[in-house]
């Protein structure tokens, strides 16, 4: 069924009783030539690319829960493109292109709402690199406009601006950035996926995988059975190392607990996204009103996805100093997220050394704005079997080579990216 | 999550800062070991990059800089967040100090 302004008329007719399920839910079969384990947005989007982009429509994406049940639906929806390193700023642009089409090309509303993003600065220090930022991006044809306090004031007449700690002095805007609905793009990639003849197979968790007498996968065991396959591709980001276990390897990945929160509703009060990020803070609204805003990992390992209270109190905090107006709303709900931190700060889209198994991962706390361009390359290397130009860079022996991509220049600590 | 400190008793966890898995051993070859210099570049590629990234009892260094200044190993389970002790690093204190890859 294509969703049009008809479809959606003509069900309101008949009473709305008309509508079909948006994907099968198929039982699975003997053997798929690609199988994504990950039914998150990013598995969807490579079985989806895959199939209509690289015309390989036997697939299967495993996911151990339902689809979406894990950091798809748990993150704050922004979508950008202001990154300034050699590597990242090329793909997450083609991210931000995919997302700009992203609703014509699926036939699905993801909501993509290209409100703006501001990265407040506190220093001349701070400003200079921002400046810095803000011309790398538009060197590379993605846009960025520098705005002084004056400026800011009159987009952001309620933020807080005589800190004497950190007054704000201006801001890096990207207006192509913005917010989506990110259940809706799990839902939209699902259903794109399955009209092109992917099987999506929810509550079937990879519990080990089948490798031939030369060690090459030959497929997976799951809770539902055992599947083969021609290809296996990983995109489990938070539990990467757990599946990478199962098949014998090692990986540059911690798991790390973030935390995100959301407001009551209110009225439209927050026009773009705001991250204050020297107080480790960050804040938009969604459609429904809610004020959307996290902040810091809580610092440990963790795959519980549940955080502890002090960095609760200091997201608050962090609120509080940028924007002492939210101490008026009160904090609806708040979760945690399992995040796949790598040794630099930067994914890994790579053949692993295993015969048969493509590794997505490490996508730290930056995952969902890469949804799109990730399936892409994703797909583009199980297809061809060899990296997307955009996604050359992200190779898994980057750090064996010194190639690391580490937009915050923090190191091997992967708490600190 | 709170973190009973051998010196200072049980407090809260945002008295420490965490720096991660106490496992990894820096290399430690002498000069004329005999070692490739492959072999020394694959003993610190895994000691600075690679982890087991356990999920379940994982034995990790804290800092408690909001209290005795101590660093402490605790046993923690990463998918429960509980402790099953919390002692002394190497070298802290009454703890006997240990050379790396012992």
């Amino acid at each position: 069924m294509k969703y049009s302004i008809f479809s959606l008329a003509k069900a309101a007719l008949s009473g709305h009783k008309g509508w079909t399920r948006a994907w099968r839910d198929p039982a699975p079969k003997s053997h798929y030539d690609v199988i994504i384990i990950g039914g998150g947005g990013h598995g969807l989007a490579t079985a989806y690319f895959l199939a209509n982009e690289y015309g390989i429509r036997n697939v299967a994406v495993l996911e151990k829960g339902w689809i979406g049940s894990g950091n798809a639906g748990r993150n704050t929806t922004i979508i950008r493109s202001n990154y300034g390193l050699p590597g990242n700023t090329g793909f997450y642009e083609m991210s931000m292109k995919l997302w700009e089409r992203m609703e014509q090309d699926l036939n699905y509303n993801a909501m993509v709402s290209q409100r703006g993003i501001i990265n407040l600065y506190h220093s001349d220090a701070q400003r200079d690199a921002f400046a810095r930022r803000g011309n790398t991006m538009r060197i590379n044809g993605i846009d960025a406009e520098l705005l002084d306090a004056v400026q800011i004031r009159k987009e952001l007449p309620f933020l807080n601006y005589d800190s004497p700690r950190f007054p704000i002095m201006g801001g890096l805007l990207q207006r192509r950035g913005g917010t989506a609905r990110h259940d809706a793009v799990v839902w939209g990639y699902a259903r794109a996926a399955d009209q092109r003849g992917v099987d999506i197979i929810q509550n079937c968790e990879v519990t080990g995988f089948v490798r031939d007498h030369n060690g090459k996968i030959t497929g997976v065991e799951t809770s539902r059975g055992k599947i083969s396959a021609g290809k296996v591709g990983m995109a489990v980001a938070g539990n990467t190392s757990r599946v990478a276990a199962m098949a014998g390897m090692k990986l540059p990945i911690e798991s790390h607990v973030l935390q995100a929160f959301v407001s009551e509703a209110i009225k439209p009060l927050i026009p773009g996204v705001i991250t204050f990020g020297a107080g480790h803070f960050y804040i938009s609204q969604s459609d429904k009103g809610g004020l959307v805003f996290g902040g810091d990992l809580d610092g440990y390992n963790s795959y519980a996805q549940r955080g502890n209270m002090p960095v609760i109190e200091d997201v608050c905090e962090g609120g509080m100093a940028v924007m002492p107006m939210i101490g008026r709303v009160r904090m609806l709900r708040q979760w945690g997220g399992i995040m796949d931190m790598s040794m630099d700060g930067t994914p890994i889209i790579d053949k692993t050394p295993i015969d048969g198994l493509y590794l997505n991962a490490g996508w730290c706390y930056g995952g969902f704005k890469a949804t799109p361009a990730s399936g892409l390359v994703f797909a583009h290397l199980l297809a061809r079997d060899e990296p997307h130009p955009e996604a050359a860079r992200f190779r898994l022996d980057r750090f064996r080579r010194g190639a690391m991509i580490d937009e915050k220049g923090q190191g091997a600590q992967p708490n600190l990216h | 999550m709170r973190i009973a400190c051998p010196f200072c008793g049980e407090r809260e966890n945002g008295e420490f800062t965490y720096l991660g898995d106490a496992s990894p051993k820096r290399p430690n070859f002498a000069v004329d070991s005999g070692e490739s210099p492959e072999g020394v570049e694959d003993a610190f590629y895994d000691y600075v990059y690679l982890r087991d990234n356990v999920a379940g009892y994982m034995r990790e260094y804290w800092y408690h800089g909001g209290g005795c200044r101590s660093w402490l190993i605790a046993e923690r389970n990463t998918v429960t967040h509980e402790f099953r002790s919390v002692t002394a690093a190497p070298g802290v204190g009454a703890a006997k100090p240990v050379q790396a890859g012992e």
